[in-house]
């Protein structure tokens, strides 16, 4: 049955009259809900919690025969690239040889270096692998929905990485699926360093495929191509994760192409990092008993002073 | 523009059709899907509705149901509760006010409409999101979505079409 048949269907001039009213209103509510949304929308995590929950697993039927059709197309090509491949694979192997020689050597060096200064090394982080299911990668918010959540130890702020480098971090963790704010996305803020210089930055997205680095400050000017690692600073990531090279921007602002573009974010790991910050408990930190303070006016001690032996009640000669 | 009569759409063929492709539309190109090393585009679906039912026959549904559109994007994309259904509510309200001048248009003064409020909701987007994230979004990126998602026009075009042809009171 159309609107029109219904009893206000012939009253014209209130209708659209109406119709403003409700697009004022609707406005409003809008408006209402994005100024109450707090970071990350932390406002309404359950709410989001619960989409993700049901996005994850429609995201992730629909995915699977992409997923396939593009396996089966990889496959096709490695068979007809497999000669030229072969010749290709046997040059990065000796050339890896080579650089495995280097980095054994480098190891038991800095071993011994550790081992002398009494530097106690990290210990393993545990780590979850997890498909991506979802993606928004438009200019206002650029994350991915993985699945992987709550019950495999996934926490809020975790870092997550693809096979070649950072992706972003953990933004909202759902039962079985975690909302991944990614490196690029407008509201993203990663501490990080430049390998060459030992400068530091903060990695800020905005919405476009390199990130900027703002807040540069580094003795030595920067080169394309500069290494560039997370810091460790803040507490975001661990310090020493790769996260791109840097490059020069429109503007002439430097920017960071990121390690993790050079191929599809499929399948991605979540460090399970905590850092001190949230390893310290200020309840253990925080002293039990106050230490005895000793006065010049024992007459009037303090009340949180633990009271004193029999013998030094004794009044003063 | 057609002379074909159909019978009259139902609120559910009107608003729930378009409402449920469009959604479906962006989640299909969620999926994390890159072809010869190329991601699938992202436009925005919810607009192609916004823009017909605005022209075609404005009352108190199409709020409410973009509003719930734009919080179903929000939540679909990770973005901040709010910012589409503002983004979108932009849009309709600029084609809610100038309907009387759009009366009549061809396929060409439609489309320039058409890209006008695409045009005014990218700009509301990007106005709420620097205000949230204290920095200007991709200009690159914006002018990316707005694009892919005017191509989107020939499907607006249609909706209205078909209002026009069996609604005999709009003309």
């Amino acid at each position: 049955m159309s609107l029109r048949d219904g009893p206000l269907g012939e009253i014209k001039p209130p209708l659209i009259w109406l119709a403003g009213v409700a697009l004022v209103a609707a406005i409003a509510v809008g408006v209402g809900l994005f100024l109450s949304d707090g970071p990350h929308g932390r406002t309404f995590a359950g709410l989001r919690r619960a989409a993700d929950g049901l996005a994850s697993p429609t995201g992730d039927v629909m995915s699977a025969p992409v997923r396939w059709t593009g396996d089966a197309i990889g496959y096709v090509g490695d068979y007809l690239r497999a000669g030229s491949q072969n010749g290709e694979l046997r040059a990065e192997l000796a050339a890896a040889r080579t650089w495995k020689d280097q980095a054994v050597a480098l190891r038991h060096e800095n071993e011994r270096l550790r081992g002398l200064l009494g530097i106690a090394t990290d210990p393993p982080m545990p780590m979850v692998s997890a498909d991506t299911v979802l993606d928004a990668r438009g200019p206002f918010s650029n994350s991915r929905l993985a699945n992987a959540g709550a019950d495999q130890g996934v926490t809020e702020g975790n870092p997550v990485l693809s096979e070649h480098g950072l992706v972003g971090r953990i933004a909202g963790v759902g039962p079985h699926v975690s909302r991944v704010l990614l490196l690029t996305d407008v509201e993203s803020r990663v501490p990080v360093m430049i390998v060459r210089t030992n400068g530091r930055a903060i990695l800020t997205g905005d919405g476009g495929p390199n990130p900027a680095l703002a807040y540069l400050r580094t003795h030595d000017a920067l080169h394309e191509g500069d290494r560039v690692l997370t810091s460790g600073d803040g507490g975001v990531a661990p310090r020493g994760l790769p996260v791109g090279t840097a490059v020069r921007g429109f503007g002439g602002a430097w920017r960071v192409a990121l390690d993790a573009d050079a191929a599809p974010i499929d399948f991605v790991r979540v460090l399970l990092f905590k850092d001190f910050s949230q390893l310290a408990s200020p309840a253990e930190l925080a002293p039990r008993e106050l230490p005895s303070t000793a006065t010049e006016a024992p007459e009037t001690p303090a009340t949180i002073v633990p009271s004193p032996p029999a013998a030094a009640k004794a009044p003063a000669p | 523009m057609i002379a074909r009569r159909r019978p009259p759409l139902s609120p559910l063929v009107w608003y729930g059709v378009p409402a449920a492709a469009a959604l479906a539309a962006s989640l299909i190109l969620a999926t994390p899907v890159r072809v010869a090393g190329l991601q699938a585009p992202e436009p925005v679906f919810a607009l192609v509705p916004a823009f017909a039912w605005a022209m075609a026959r404005p009352s108190i549904v199409p709020p409410l149901v973009l509003t719930g559109l734009g919080l179903a994007l929000d939540l679909l994309w990770g973005g901040p509760l709010g910012l589409w259904p503002t983004c979108l509510l932009a849009a309709y309200a600029l084609v809610f006010a100038a309907r009387r001048i759009l009366s009549g248009r061809e396929f060409l003064g439609l489309l320039a409409w058409y890209a006008a409020a695409c045009a005014t909701a990218m700009m509301v987007g990007m106005v709420l999101t620097s205000l949230r994230a204290g920095r200007v979004p991709a200009l690159l990126g914006v002018g990316e979505q707005l694009l892919i998602t005017v191509v989107l026009f020939p499907f607006a075009w249609r909706l209205i079409e078909r209002y026009e042809a069996s609604e005999t009171r709009y003309r």
